[in-house]
């Protein structure tokens, strides 16, 4: 939209959908919202070299869901995800496990609980079962089993013909997925994914992703995903946190907090801050139009004459003030 | 000459091989210490260290022979002009050299290395040994080193072996003595021999370095 000419027609705008704060979302409830916590957070802090980088005041895990947090790059993400893992000592605070606190010198117990995947695959430089089969040696599972274990795992993420291989000789796609092996094989009550797609290109991202979305079914697994790629957060997840400074922002089922950001910076994470500022010259029936200046936006809050809209790019439909009408407002 | 040779180059071996031992027992934990651990004063403890790699075994020879003397802290021991004492003076010269290189080599491994192993429920030790094995390079050529800088040592060893014909004479202070008496042809042999035998012993490691798969 380029004109500058405000909208002063009271004919509707077509096609819009307004959002606001306030307004209930039904979003599915995830399937775990009635099950017992397995993890709680409680006023956890993490400081380094005097400066807080982690500040969680309260964070329920519940058994069998997966949480996703997202957030900016230097937001707290892995950090958080090192604290949960019982690898990282907080500053102070509390970690419950199935209600039964974390204390410091007994984390071994817990991370034998868990599995882990970092952000690189971090292989160990013997074969590709050598590695997967790491884990369950560091507990003392019994030969016969970890044969069994590996075995199975290796061909559910599709790399058993890569057993013998040394890892060096792996490409990025088939280092990860042996990386997920090694978590997944350990058959943990938690399992903590810190970006484990991102050093793949967006073919085998894809491909992996499917892959871990199909092994995931029927698996009584409570997961915690840490990505900053939105999709991934809202395909995988049953729930997302939002982490901004350190600091928890939103936490919800992944349709609310997309529609219902608390605060600009949630929803400019949700890559809902298409924001146009303008003038509320309409009203009616609910529909409330907006003179931006450059574009049109929509929002129901009529809180005053000026305002802030804020909308999803499909919620919002504009007009160009050459009078043609349709089409989403530039900037929008 | 030629049984004499034997005994000498047995006790060069010996000596040496055992000043390796110990230093690797003392180096290894303190280098993997230094490598793992955040500590304030953490960079002074590793210049430190690193200054230790290149302490003047004359210098070390001396301190030692202070500990060692009849006066001396030490010298209830009996140990002064003993082989033993010279694998105390050589220890001091390899340890720092194993220290160095250890926290070195452990230091050159992604730092997530470990919080992974952890991740995946490694013990301490568990995750020790797995670090150890990721570095083995890097330690191998610490193993080296250490040897070869006892291995080819002569100013500590005179001063606390004293060089006694049978009991504390070993490759390098037998070259000296045959070069100082003008014997250029004992001494050259000699000197043939430290290298085989240097040799052999790098290549021993150098094999153990390089098998298996590569990172």
């Amino acid at each position: 939209m380029t004109g500058t000419e405000p909208m002063t027609g009271t004919e509707p705008v077509t096609g819009t959908e307004p959002v606001t704060g306030t307004e209930p979302v039904t979003g599915t409830p995830p399937l775990s919202a009635t099950a017992p916590p397995f993890l709680e957070v409680r006023d956890l802090v993490v400081d380094r070299a005097d400066r807080r980088i982690l500040t969680v005041d309260t964070l329920t895990i519940r058994a069998g869901e997966t949480l996703a947090i997202v957030g900016p790059n230097g937001a707290g993400k892995s950090t958080l995800l090192l604290a949960l893992a019982g690898l990282l000592r907080p500053t102070r605070g509390s970690i419950l496990v199935e209600g039964v606190p974390l204390l410091p010198g007994r984390e071994l117990a817990y991370r034998r609980r868990i599995g882990l995947v970092l952000p690189a695959p971090l292989l160990l430089s013997t074969s590709v079962y050598g590695n997967v089969a790491a884990g369950l040696r560091f507990r003392g599972v019994p030969p016969a089993e970890i044969r069994r274990r590996v075995e199975l795992w290796l061909d559910r993420l599709s790399i058993a013909h890569l057993r013998d291989r040394p890892a060096s000789q792996l490409s990025s796609g088939e280092a990860q997925r042996a990386s997920l092996a090694r978590a997944l094989v350990l058959e943990p009550q938690l399992l903590l994914l810190d970006e484990p797609f991102v050093s793949l290109d967006a073919a085998t991202r894809a491909q992996l992703l499917d892959d871990f979305e199909r092994i995931g079914v029927g698996v009584p697994m409570t997961r915690i995903l840490v990505t900053h790629h939105l999709h991934e957060a809202i395909r995988l997840g049953d729930r997302l946190a939002v982490l901004l400074d350190g600091r928890i922002r939103q936490v919800d089922v992944p349709e609310r907090v997309q529609a219902a950001p608390i605060d600009e910076e949630v929803a400019a994470v949700m890559g809902t801050a298409e924001r146009v500022r303008g003038r509320v010259v309409a009203s009616a029936d609910g529909l409330v139009v907006v003179d931006t200046g450059a574009g049109s936006g929509v929002d129901v809050e009529e809180r005053a004459q000026r305002m802030l809209a804020r909308a999803r790019g499909e919620d919002v439909a504009g007009r160009d003030a050459s009078g043609d009408g349709g089409g989403p407002p530039a900037g929008a | 000459m030629s049984s004499d040779l034997v005994e000498i180059t047995l006790l060069s071996l010996a000596v040496s091989g055992a000043a390796t031992l110990v230093s690797l027992l003392v180096g290894l934990p303190i280098g993997t210490w230094l490598a793992l651990s955040r500590f304030r004063s953490r960079r002074v403890v590793l210049s430190v260290v690193n200054t230790g790699m290149a302490l003047p075994p004359v210098v070390v020879g001396l301190f030692v022979a202070l500990l060692l003397w009849r006066s001396g802290v030490l010298g209830g021991l009996g140990l002064m002009y003993t082989p033993g004492a010279m694998v105390i003076a050589e220890v001091v010269i390899a340890t720092p050299v194993v220290v160095g290189l250890t926290a070195a080599g452990l230091g050159q491994l992604d730092p997530r290395l470990q919080l992974q192993l952890q991740g995946l429920g490694a013990s301490r030790w568990q995750t020790t040994w797995w670090l150890w094995r990721e570095a083995r390079l890097s330690l191998l050529a610490a193993v080296m080193a250490a040897f070869g800088s006892v291995i080819s040592e002569v100013g500590a060893a005179m001063m606390v072996g004293g060089n006694i014909a049978g009991q504390t004479r070993v490759l390098t202070t037998s070259i000296v003595l045959e070069t100082g008496r003008g014997e250029f042809g004992n001494a050259i042999v000699l000197g043939l021999v430290l290298l085989a035998l240097a040799f052999m012993v790098n290549g021993v490691l150098t094999w153990a370095q390089q098998r298996g798969p590569r990172r």
